[in-house]
């Protein structure tokens, strides 16, 4: 399996995100620069976490618009696998590919520390590794990591379980608990925290391979 | 050269966590009048225009692709005569 994993100016996770596949995983992995007009031929994206142009203007906003989300939007209308952590989940929101917005966290604070979460659905190819109801501890550092949607959006999240993870405590003022959402076709999911950071006992967690062994077994199976 | 300034502010039911604690500041240091802050951002264009009206356009279109996010914030336009 192949992934790329688009670098934006201000991307800081991406390197992670690379050895997270490479080096955990064992797949191939290739970078793709932010300039870029076409996609190289890869089997899942990662947009990864980070401040894309420092965060300017609204996080994220900046980026959906660069040159590479075009074909990134035209690659996930084709049914393309699409995931993006922290960073990169703002990046979706501002890109329309997913629905809602992040805001800033309610206590005004950048927060960084380990976080348990619950996985809602285990139906998406980024977590069919994982049982519903499921308690895993990923980190999460941000401070724009607040789901926020209006109720009848909400009301559409709950009624086609697009709602994929769910802080046990919420730590963000983050909307019904939401730390990571898909879209309604399920090949787009965007997250708060961060699987990449996780993938081994020494990292502090390892639930974080979970969701790159999902896809994993999923393209298995349909190649 | 007409100048615009673009006024953005969270709209009205958006939480606005900034303005909440500037406002709790402002009443810690004795302004009880203030009822509400909510805090925003200026945007200040010059745009290379002949007419008014293009400008105008112009600037409400880079606010639907790019400046402003409808879901969370709302915007007004300001034309500055020299």
């Amino acid at each position: 399996m192949t992934f790329g994993v688009v670098v934006f100016p201000g991307s800081n996770c991406d390197r992670d995100a690379i050895y997270a596949v490479s080096g955990f995983l064992g797949q191939k992995v290739l970078s793709i620069w932010h300039q870029d007009t076409t996609l190289p031929r890869v089997d899942a994206v990662i947009l990864p976490g980070g401040f894309s142009y420092g965060d300017y203007l609204r996080p994220g906003a900046i980026a959906s618009r660069s040159p590479v989300m075009k074909a990134v939007k035209s690659y996930a209308d084709k049914g393309g696998w699409v995931i993006g952590i922290c960073n990169g989940f703002q990046v979706l929101v501002e890109s329309a590919l997913l629905p809602g917005i992040l805001l800033r966290n309610k206590s005004t604070r950048f927060i960084s520390t380990m976080q348990s979460l619950l996985i809602q659905n285990n139906q998406t190819p980024f977590t069919r590794n994982f049982s519903i109801g499921q308690s895993i501890k990923l980190p999460i550092a941000h401070k724009d990591g607040n789901y926020f949607a209006d109720p009848i959006l909400v009301e559409k999240l709950k009624k086609n379980k697009q709602i994929v993870v769910t802080y046990s405590e919420n730590p963000n003022g983050s909307l019904e608990d939401i730390a990571g959402i898909c879209n309604e076709q399920g090949n787009v999911f965007g997250m708060m925290p961060h699987p990449e950071r996780a993938c081994a006992d020494w990292l502090g967690s390892s639930d974080g391979l979970g969701f790159f062994q999902s896809m994993l077994k999923t393209w298995e199976e349909q190649s | 050269m007409i100048t615009i300034l673009i006024h953005v502010l969270p709209k009205k039911d958006i939480l606005d966590p900034q303005g909440k604690t500037v406002e709790q500041a402002l009443k810690h240091l004795g302004f009880h009048q203030v009822e509400e802050v909510r805090i925003g951002k200026l945007i200040k264009l010059s745009i290379n225009s002949e007419r008014e009206e293009d400008a105008i356009e112009a600037c409400k279109r880079m606010c639907d692709e790019l400046l402003i996010n409808p879901l969370i914030e709302s915007y007004s336009l300001e034309v500055v005569r020299a």
